[in-house]
């Protein structure tokens, strides 16, 4: 009997009016698809994004050349070189990211004691080149200084549960 | 020889041990931070705390003797518990700076912390906090991290022999300091930032450059002074970031001096990292081919006796015999490594070596000092004088400058007429070498180093033979040798034993120049030779080769670049005659080369078979001429023989020891900043306020 069951499913085209009404119910749901460039998903608030190098609200920056973040990097993608500041405070005089080397795992952040190095938001950082993915001190205070706003909200968020 | 049970463990250890050493010996790590097998006992830092049966409480394993019968628990619960409370009162007032304090990574409160004290703290207080002090340009001071173990107090009183250090107020108003603020003014003030266990003494010019577990660490030897202590280099990339000491109990110890430590600085200055050409007057850049084809231009023509080659104070011995190799095919007799022209004799190997050993100033009684300042030409060597002395019934007599060894001494006069009458026996000093069961004498630079040099030697050698200084054969038992010669150079007894002095007819370093100036001499090449004077060398083509831009690179025809003793496996004979190879950490800068290897290459320009072609065949060579490179770190005692001239007279001036300035007497130390500010500070003195001058 199964025989005469299939023949009929084949005969009256029935996998392809199923496959039809499931393209029918999609066409009364919502889109998924966003208009990337202006229209962008959620984020959480431990989303490992472009490097940032934050300062206290003083403008003193952060990092303290303590190199736990260069040690813990698994890619080895964190060049620091320190030396006593004018006033004999121990600061970077060098602290570079290859961001072609960085695997975006967090290490850095979780090891630093001053949450100086944090992995912001941002992911739209491509370059043309190679050369200006190589990030220095300046560029990552840069970025801190850009973005500080939404990383001290992702912090404070994820804070409870740390 | 009591009997204990460390651990269920029966152990039997020498008399008069700690429960600690016995612990050790057993095989059981006690933690500790007062405690140091080379210092007097402290006990106060209570964390050797250990179980003893019948006691009610634990006691700190560090002061207590082993006694017969004792039953010691380091793992039961009440150790455990009491390691726990004295960790946890260490950090009470300990800052948890540990990201910016230089010492972490090799701290031993934070290892300790971690192995065992609490992961969290209980007080919640204000901490203490203290000022910190300044201890001159070596150490940086952070002292609210003291935990007032008081090794660098008994560092300093103990072996340092300068009761600068110590503490003020009790309990926690308790500090560290000197007193009056002044620099710490010692040649081995910087062991105590190897010896301080947390992070309140650390390395001034090291200061937050590095982490110990980003260096690259090699095991070599030091040639600052002709000790040969040995170092550790650690290096990052190619760059050296600091020399620290190495464990050798027949040199150093666990010490090394202040220019060993911190002149290494001086190796990223002035270097000469390319050949250079004189042309028109003036140094110019150039190729190796070049610079080869310039010096064989000048070669051209001139007879062996118008070619002379001076051997420099911190060369190896590879470079020193491809120099003398390369000298001997030109034909030239003309070749001296004593660029101070000490009349030492290059034939009788006893004659210009610490036979005692440093290790065996330990077994000596008297002392006698002709001529030198321990203190400033080999800081590791009166170090151990004053352990010596320390250890009780040592006499020192002095014959030469007037100067603070940091141990007490007998004055016996400054010149050569002193030391002709103690030899003579009319001098009240000779009684107290009569009656000594092991005298001693250490001859130095500031003796040998004048006139009537060898006059001076052959009247030690005298003395030395009428005070029973030597007695026995090689290696008889029971067999003494107290005459030592202290050198100053690094390279000397390597180049003597190698014969690098004048061969027949040949000139010594006075005689070249001498020729130089009158044109006789017509090319000199300068093996790291910058201490002679280099006005003197007249019109003679001149070849420097070397790694740093000193008097003789600025005087030189052609500068071969050469490496420095970080940069090349090198071998080094000390001043005792140990033969020591040194390891290189990093590589020369730029075109600079071994030394060797530039020595081999210019041979086989100037057309000459080279008969070496790895560092092998060198060191084969090098054992070939004299046998004892053949067993390195070993003393191989050597014959008595004659040497000096006793016959001529010695000359009433004073001796003076060649070493004025401690920190500055080589090329490396010339070119360091830390070098140039430590002479600032304690050789200049800069004069302080007095009070009335507002």
């Amino acid at each position: 009997m199964a025989f005469l069951d299939r023949g009929a499913r084949t005969m009256l085209l029935w996998e392809l009016l199923s496959g039809m009404a499931l393209t029918l119910t999609y066409m009364f749901k919502p889109k998924v698809t966003l208009n990337y460039p202006y229209e962008k998903g959620p984020l959480s608030p431990r989303f490992r994004g472009e490097h940032v190098l934050r300062r206290y609200p003083s403008g003193e920056e952060r990092c303290i050349a303590c190199k736990l973040c260069e040690a813990v990097c698994p890619a080895q993608a964190i060049t620091i070189e320190a030396e006593p500041r004018a006033d004999g405070i121990r600061r970077t005089t060098r602290y570079d990211i290859d961001m072609t080397k960085c695997i975006y795992c967090g290490l850095c952040q979780e090891a630093c004691p001053v949450d100086a190095i944090v992995e912001g938001p941002n992911f739209e950082f491509a370059t043309e080149t190679r050369a200006e993915l190589i990030y220095t001190k300046e560029k990552l205070l840069a970025n801190g200084d850009r973005w500080e706003s939404e990383i001290a909200r992702n912090l404070a968020t994820d804070a409870p549960y740390r | 020889m009591p009997k204990l049970v460390v651990d269920g463990r029966e152990i039997e250890v020498p008399a008069g041990v700690t429960v600690l050493q016995a612990c050790e010996a057993a095989g059981v790590e006690v933690p500790r931070f007062c405690y140091h097998e080379r210092l007097s006992i402290a006990g106060n830092c209570r964390m050797c705390l250990v179980e003893m049966e019948k006691s009610p409480k634990p006691i700190a394993s560090c002061a207590m003797p082993a006694a017969d019968g004792m039953v010691i628990r380091t793992d039961s619960p009440m150790a455990k518990k009491a390691r726990k409370g004295v960790m946890e009162f260490l950090l009470i007032n300990h800052p948890l700076d540990c990201p910016i304090c230089d010492q972490g990574g090799e701290c031993d409160l934070q290892d300790q912390a971690m192995a065992y004290g609490f992961d969290r703290s209980r007080y919640i207080e204000n901490k203490r906090a203290v000022e910190d002090k300044e201890f001159g340009p070596l150490v940086k001071t952070s002292m609210t991290r003291c935990i007032h173990c008081t090794r660098c107090i008994r560092f300093a009183t103990e072996v340092a022999g300068v009761e600068d250090l110590g503490a003020t107020g009790r309990g926690e108003h308790m500090e560290v300091g000197t007193y009056v603020e002044k620099a710490l003014a010692s040649e081995m003030s910087g062991n105590i930032i190897d010896l301080c266990p947390v992070g309140a003494l650390t390395s001034k010019p090291y200061a937050f450059t590095a982490r110990p577990w980003e260096l690259r660490k090699t095991e070599s030897v030091d040639v600052m002074d002709a000790v040969g202590s040995n170092i550790r280099i650690d290096a990052r990339g190619n760059e050296v970031m600091r020399v620290l000491p190495r464990l050798n109990e027949d040199i150093n110890e666990e010490w090394i001096s202040d220019k060993t430590r911190f002149a290494c600085d001086g190796l990223k200055r002035q270097r000469l990292d390319r050949p250079y050409v004189r042309r028109g007057g003036k140094l110019v850049e150039a190729t190796w081919p070049e610079a080869f084809g310039a010096i064989a231009e000048a070669m051209k023509g001139k007879s062996g006796e118008s070619i002379a080659a001076i051997v420099g104070d911190q060369c190896d011995a590879e470079s020193m015999v491809a120099l003398k190799d390369l000298v001997a095919q030109l034909d030239s007799p003309n070749i001296d490594c004593r660029q101070d022209r000490a009349k030492l004799d290059a034939s009788c190997r006893a004659g210009y070596v610490f036979n005692t050993t440093i290790a065996g100033i330990e077994a000596a009684d008297v002392a006698l000092l002709i001529g030198t300042d321990p203190r400033r030409e080999a800081a590791i060597v009166n170090t151990r004088l004053r352990k010596r002395h320390r250890m009780g019934g040592f006499a020192v007599g002095v014959i030469g400058p007037h100067i603070d060894l940091t141990y007490k001494y007998d004055y016996l006069g400054g010149g050569g007429q002193t030391l002709v009458e103690l030899a003579n026996g009319r001098h009240a000093f000779a009684e107290r070498l009569k009656a000594a069961k092991r005298p001693m004498l250490i001859l130095g630079q500031g003796a040998l180093a004048r006139p009537d040099g060898a006059a001076v030697l052959g009247v030690a050698r005298k003395l030395a033979e009428s005070f029973g200084m030597v007695r026995g054969a090689d290696h008889a038992a029971g067999a003494w040798n107290g005459f030592n010669v202290l050198h100053t150079a690094a390279a000397r007894v390597g180049g003597l034993d190698l014969g690098l002095v004048p061969g027949p007819k040949g000139r010594d370093v006075a005689g070249i120049l001498d020729g130089a100036e009158a044109g006789d001499i017509k090319v000199v090449f300068l093996l790291a030779a910058d201490e002679i004077n280099t006005k003197r060398l007249g019109e003679a083509f001149v070849i420097y080769q070397g790694h740093h831009g000193d008097s003789g690179a600025q005087r030189a025809d052609v500068i071969l670049p050469g490496a420095a003793y970080t940069e090349k496996n090198g071998t080094y004979v000390n001043t005792e005659g140990r033969v020591q190879h040194g390891y290189a950490a990093i590589s020369p800068p730029g075109d600079a080369r071994e030394d060797w290897k530039i020595l081999r290459a210019l041979s086989e320009r100037l057309g000459f078979k080279p008969a070496y072609n790895s560092l092998k065949q060198v060191r084969a060579r090098l054992i070939e001429i004299s046998p004892t490179f053949g067993r390195p770190d070993a003393i191989v005692p050597s014959a008595w023989g004659q040497f000096g001239q006793a016959q001529s007279p010695v000359q009433p001036q004073p001796f003076l020891s060649p070493v004025v300035n401690f920190y500055m007497t080589d090329p490396i130390g010339r070119a360091s900043v830390t070098m140039a500010k430590c002479t600032q500070a304690f050789v200049l003195k800069p004069a302080g306020k007095t009070g009335t001058d507002g």
